[in-house]
């Protein structure tokens, strides 16, 4: 299904296209904002430098080139209207580069204008009316954009959100807004499973779960106002152990988000689980979420096996024992443990008819499936048709770890992180362990 | 005579287990086994761990240093450590219901294995620092 594609002169003629289309709307200043921006003298060093990456698997017609190397901990990635791209990393080094602005002012189809700013690491980033969002593990800021998609005010960013709860489980807070001046904020879990003593054998649940108190769900707050915490924030969804991956699905009005299910069935309940079981289960869900969802963590999991809410075990559950009825089903259900980190619901032209409203979902690659042999390091893609899915899941770009090998044993090469879609419909796919940046194309 | 041929083959392996327990060889089979119970799905088959979430086992100063330190983190669990300038994250339960000598054993086996090479725990290295630990 998938093949390896290798046409190294795909990527500079279509950056070169993008660019010429880019100048002929008006709509964006070619001379990148302002900064030095001569047109490439030379066009041998530009084919080279937005090189193919064929490592990386994709179906026919796609190319993937990478266009940025060694960002470091590269986590969410939005790219504005005019090509330029920004990417939080996971931390800050020396105090000032938790954002990486990239821009290619010479229109080669490869960033080479690097800018970087923001004293904190975290992972959430997005643009929305004028402005830059980004999320620390603790707070969410916003800088104001100029025209050019510059940063005015890199050093005094407005501290929107501040306070969440950051207990270093599960502690990344991504962020999604919507058309109506929302901004939606994931506050995982800071466990696993709700049991009193984390991940500890024997030791029972907690009853209720309290933790859902204040994490374990997504909080929606006001995109424009400061100073916002908790008490301001709408508790908006719950029952959720961890998301990383969310996207505002415009074609549905809704927000959807990919959950981290539960690890450690077999660990914690041997006599209930043997480790292929463990492997599988539970599923990685997607849900679409409404205000006042509940999507069952800790109380259930959900099984893609036997297609059911199972009651956990440390609930009273046994492995088959159906649970939830409060809580809703997912939209998909992938393999377990696969860690999806990134989610975004492809609006462009430019992929086939077959991708437009559909959902890619980077996987991070699992850790949780041992002794098994591990699964993801990969984007996977949903197709969907008046806000369902479609069809089933299939993976679209395969071989980030660099072989079924590395895949196996989780010593990947690369884990892909975050998605974003550029204004000529290209997907962007982020790394966040050698922090390398794909730009993927097609052409018929 | 075929009685006799059993009771020395039976004092034979009964010598060789003596041996190999003074020099840990038993206890690093036991140790494996306790290892692919207890750890191999956070730390992994070949000890390396998972980045930014499980440590790994192989060569860092955690495993090869103090023998109590290493101890007590099997006792009262561990989370958010920094090994070699690389973060990790993820939760370790406390494996206080482990006991002494399976401890000892696990140690052993982590402390002999992955590449690493320092001395054995032994059972009574752990009791008399499970009872100093609280």
């Amino acid at each position: 299904m998938n093949q390896l594609i290798n046409k190294s002169t795909t990527m500079p003629r279509k950056a070169l296209h993008l660019a010429l289309g880019l100048c002929m709307t008006g709509l964006f200043a070619c001379n990148g904002g302002g900064n030095k921006g001569e047109p490439s003298a030379d066009s041998t060093k530009t084919a080279q430098s937005s090189a193919v990456d064929s490592t990386i698997k994709l179906p026919s017609g796609f190319t993937a080139a990478t266009i940025a190397e060694d960002l470091g901990k590269a986590r969410h990635i939005v790219v504005a209207p005019n090509g330029v791209i920004f990417v939080k990393l996971g931390n800050s080094k020396n105090g000032k580069n938790g954002i990486v602005r990239l821009q290619d002012t010479n229109g080669d189809g490869k960033p080479d204008q690097t800018t970087s700013f923001g004293d904190y690491g975290g992972t959430g980033i997005a643009i929305k009316n004028g402005y830059l969002y980004a999320s620390s593990d603790e707070d969410v800021y916003r800088y104001k954009l100029d025209s050019n998609f510059n940063v005015t005010n890199p050093d005094n960013p407005e501290k929107i959100i501040s306070g969440l709860l950051n207990r270093h489980e599960h502690e990344s807070k991504s962020i999604a807004l919507d058309n109506d001046g929302n901004i939606y904020v994931n506050i995982g879990a800071y466990s696993n499973a709700c049991q009193l003593e984390d991940r500890k054998k024997g030791s029972p649940a907690q009853k209720p779960c309290k933790i859902l108190d204040s994490a374990g769900g997504i909080w929606q707050f006001k995109a424009d106002k400061p100073d916002q915490t908790y008490g301001t924030g709408v508790h908006y969804a719950t029952g959720l152990r961890n998301v990383v991956g969310l996207d505002w699905n415009t074609a549905t009005n809704s927000l959807f988000v990919m959950q981290h299910g539960r690890d450690q069935l077999h660990d914690l309940f041997p006599d209930m689980y043997d480790t292929k079981q463990s492997a599988e289960l539970p599923a990685e869900c997607m849900y679409e979420l409404h205000k006042g969802s509940n999507c069952g963590w800790p109380y259930i999991y959900y099984d893609q096996v036997q297609h059911k809410k199972i009651q956990a075990p440390e609930y009273g559950g046994d492995g088959k024992k159906e649970g939830g009825k409060d809580a809703q089903d997912p939209v998909v259900a992938f393999p377990g443990h696969m860690a999806p980190n990134g989610l975004l619901f492809y609006t462009g032209n430019q992929f086939p008819d077959k991708y437009k409203n559909g959902a890619f979902v980077a996987f991070h690659g699992s850790w949780n499936r041992a002794p098994e042999p591990q699964k993801g390091f990969f984007v996977a893609f949903v197709p969907f048709n008046n806000g369902k899915p479609s069809g089933d899941w299939e993976v679209f770009a395969d071989n980030f770890s660099g072989s079924p090998e590395n895949t196996a044993a989780a010593k990947a090469d690369h884990r892909p992180c975050g998605l974003a879609q550029g204004p000529d419909g290209s997907l962007y796919v982020t790394d966040d362990t050698k922090g390398y940046v794909w730009k993927i194309s097609y052409k018929k | 005579m075929y009685c006799t041929r059993i009771f020395y083959g039976a004092s034979a392996i009964a010598l060789a287990l003596v041996f190999m327990s003074q020099t840990g060889k038993s206890s690093i089979a036991r140790g494996k086994d306790v290892y692919s119970q207890q750890c191999v799905a956070c730390h992994q088959a070949d000890g390396m761990g998972v980045e930014d979430t499980n440590p790994s086992l192989v060569k860092t100063k955690y495993v090869l240093g103090d023998k109590a330190a290493l101890v007590r983190i099997i006792l009262k669990g561990m989370q958010g450590v920094t090994i070699d300038d690389e973060r990790y994250r993820n939760v370790m339960a406390p494996h206080v219901d482990l006991t002494d000598q399976q401890i000892a054993d696990v140690l052993t086996y982590v402390r002999n294995s992955f590449g690493n090479k320092a001395s054995v725990v032994t059972a009574a290295e752990v009791k008399a620092i499970r009872a100093r630990t609280k």
